[in-house]
């Protein structure tokens, strides 16, 4: 059990809110070591998935291990084996940076002949060392995000949850992030991180789309890439995104709007492009330039999404 | 159990406690408020009733009886009137609580033997005070009769009644320890009834929750900082009781300390548990509130003898913690008793606390939703 390669092993994961199914029936398997990247919109049930994977909420069906404990009985068990980091800031606000870190050291019964070094650690891993004395709700939302960080992990798990954990800070303190996630991953630890940024899918070893309650989609970035996005992709620039994506998407296409273009799915190039010229030019909305791109993974999930 | 554990959160608590100036202030200064305000406001002695005097007779006799009446320092005459139909506006309009009419010929009538009668209206809307000066006019009439008679018939019984306990019958001995009893029931469960349910709405439970931390831990490690702010608060309490109010404290006061730990461990652990189910600070305080202000004010035989209450209401006050630690400060205020008197308030106290703190473990769960 402990010697398997598995981190995360569960089978018919399901939960219900009432009438409404948050999770339905789904599967994951998780190697140690990797960065599992659990993606899908606001409201797929990434967060209902990860707090029951981390023994916060009690599955309404399933089965399976974390960390080699069973998910339905040994949930304090996991709790001591992982590090988690909800959605929500949810260290203490009117403590400052080191109380946060000395309460979680004691909570998570750092032994005392390390609790010094890890709180040097987390201090240098969050850039906190000027602040320590900071109350922490006088930090700005990257330094915060780093010392939850600190602090779910201070315990050194071999598994870390997080939730969302760049929603809501700034692009470079996103990448800052990633790095550190991306060393701790070549520490062995296995990362489950759920997002709804496509961009920060890449930097996943593998990947499972969530919508709805189900996963639509699983493997290595490549690999959804190449499996899933079997037509092609033509960046469509004009004037008028909004008119345009709806003229074209009453004449039959598959129109969606990325930033200021239109991505525009088809099965045929050739037919395409005259097609979608024809089409804006008689809606008095010229496209000044069509062109066929590499799929991203965004494109890919906005595919998936219409095809299910 | 980890000590570790327990320490860490409630040196957490504690942090938390000493930086919020509100919380400081609803721990320190709210007791110490409570008893002084209604120390100073609940009194059932009854002193200076306002007596407006209608003295028809005019004579020596009769003013020397208005002199007694207002010597004895229970009435205080606030007007002279001549003529009775103006009784009416002075106790209409609240100026008077009482009214005396002394008639014409009450120094003829006494001279002579005859009997003599003397009118007293009393304000009844306030029956409580109009029982009690009732009483007292009875008695100062009564004396000065007797002083008139000179005592020239010996009553058939001699009546020499002593109180004991509480000798000069003060209100205040007896209210100033039953009060602490009720605020210290309202305090504890207030303090400790916004603490869980703070964190579920802050959102720091979500991260706690997530920890090896055991729900034990958890609710010791919190109830900690509030049991020795509680001891403090009753420590202060004592002192102005007794320095104060001079009450006098004439048990063990290291008895009364001990006694009140048990209580306090009952009351905080029912705030806990309170907040537990409630999970909304708003919704917390307002029932722990009303849990505990309305029967320990009412149910506890602080001001209302139980023995007076209806047989079901009787029962039903033993579920009360508040009455059983309203005994004890009584009876080591006033009769200075021992813990051998007081071992089935205790045990029954000990019982209560420990069976919430136990609810209160079964009933938090680690869980969301």
């Amino acid at each position: 059990m402990i010697r398997s390669s598995t981190a995360v092993k569960v089978r018919g994961l399901t939960k219900k809110f009432n009438d409404f199914t948050a999770v339905d029936n789904i599967d994951l398997n998780i190697k140690k070591g990797e960065i599992f990247g659990f993606i899908g919109p606001n409201g797929a049930g990434k967060t209902t998935t990860i707090k029951m994977l981390c023994g916060l909420l009690l599955p309404t069906a399933g089965e399976g291990t974390v960390g080699g404990w069973d998910i339905m009985k040994d949930s304090e068990e996991i709790k001591k084996n992982i590090g988690y980091m909800s959605q929500k800031f949810s260290l203490y606000d009117d403590l400052t940076v080191e109380e946060n870190i000395r309460f979680f050291s004691g909570i998570y019964g750092v032994a005392n002949s390390r609790k010094k070094e890890r709180l040097e650690w987390v201090l240098q891993m969050a850039e906190l060392q000027d602040r320590r004395r900071a109350v922490t709700k006088t930090l700005p939302g990257g330094f915060k995000q780093r010392l939850a960080l600190g602090c779910a992990i201070l315990h050194e798990p071999p598994m870390i949850f997080l939730d969302e954990p760049t929603s809501g800070v700034d692009p470079l303190s996103r990448r800052n992030f990633w790095n550190l996630i991306n060393e701790m991953s070549k520490a062995g630890i296995t990362i489950f991180v759920t997002t709804h940024y496509m961009d920060e899918a890449d930097y996943c070893n593998r990947l499972a789309l969530i919508y709805r309650g189900r996963i639509i989609a699983e493997g290595t970035p490549n690999e959804l890439k190449q499996k899933y996005m079997t037509r092609y992709v033509l960046e469509v620039e004009t004037d008028h995104v909004v008119n345009a994506m709806e003229v074209l998407n009453k004449s039959g296409m598959d129109a969606a709007i990325f930033g200021s273009l239109l991505h525009v799915t088809a099965d045929s190039m050739e037919k395409a492009v005259p097609l979608i010229r024809g089409v804006l030019e008689d809606a008095g909305i010229p496209a000044h330039r069509i062109e066929r791109i590499v799929p991203s993974l965004e494109d890919v999930f906005v595919n998936l999404i219409e095809v299910s | 159990m980890k000590i570790l554990r327990v320490r860490a959160v409630a040196k957490k608590e504690l942090i938390q406690i000493w930086r919020d100036p509100l919380s400081l202030a609803m721990a320190f200064l709210m007791p110490v408020m409570l008893l002084f305000i209604f120390g100073y406001a609940i009194t059932l002695d009854v002193n200076n009733l306002k007596t407006v005097v209608c003295d028809l007779d005019k004579s020596s006799r009769s003013r020397e009886l208005v002199d007694a009446l207002g010597a004895s320092g229970y009435f205080t005459v606030v007007g002279n009137i001549h003529e009775q139909k103006e009784i009416d506006s002075y106790l209409d309009s609240g100026r008077a609580f009482v009214a005396l009419t002394i008639p014409q010929g009450f120094l003829e009538h006494l001279k002579t033997g005859k009997e003599t009668s003397l009118q007293f209206i009393v304000d009844g809307s306030d029956s409580n005070t109009a029982t009690i000066a009732f009483g007292y006019i009875s008695a100062i009439t009564d004396m000065y009769s007797q002083r008139i008679r000179g005592g020239r018939v010996t009553p058939l019984m001699d009546l020499r009644v002593r109180v004991w306990y509480n000798p000069e019958l003060k209100s205040r001995n007896f209210i100033i320890p039953g009060l602490i009893a009720v605020i210290m029931a309202v305090i504890t469960a207030l303090l400790t009834s916004l603490t869980i349910a703070r964190e579920w709405e802050r959102g720091t439970m979500e991260q706690l929750i997530s920890t090896p931390v055991k729900v034990p831990e958890l609710i010791l490690g919190k109830l900690i900082p509030y049991f020795f702010i509680g001891l403090a608060d009753v420590i202060f309490s004592v002192l102005l009781a007794v320095f104060l109010f001079e009450v006098p404290l004439r048990g063990n006061p290291l008895l009364l300390m001990l006694l009140s730990g048990i209580f306090l461990f009952g009351g905080l652990s029912l705030g806990i548990l309170i907040s537990i189910a409630a999970k909304s600070q708003l919704v917390a305080s307002q029932i722990s509130m009303i849990a505990t202000f309305l029967p320990a004010f009412l149910l506890s035989g602080f001001m209302f003898s139980i023995a007076n209450m209806p047989k079901p209401l009787q029962i039903f006050t033993h579920v009360i913690p508040a009455r059983y630690f309203v005994t004890m400060l009584k009876g080591i205020f006033l009769k200075g008793s021992t813990l051998k008197i007081l071992l089935f308030e205790t045990l029954l106290l000990s019982f209560f606390g420990l069976f919430v703190f136990a609810v209160a473990n079964k009933k938090f769960r680690k869980r969301v939703v």
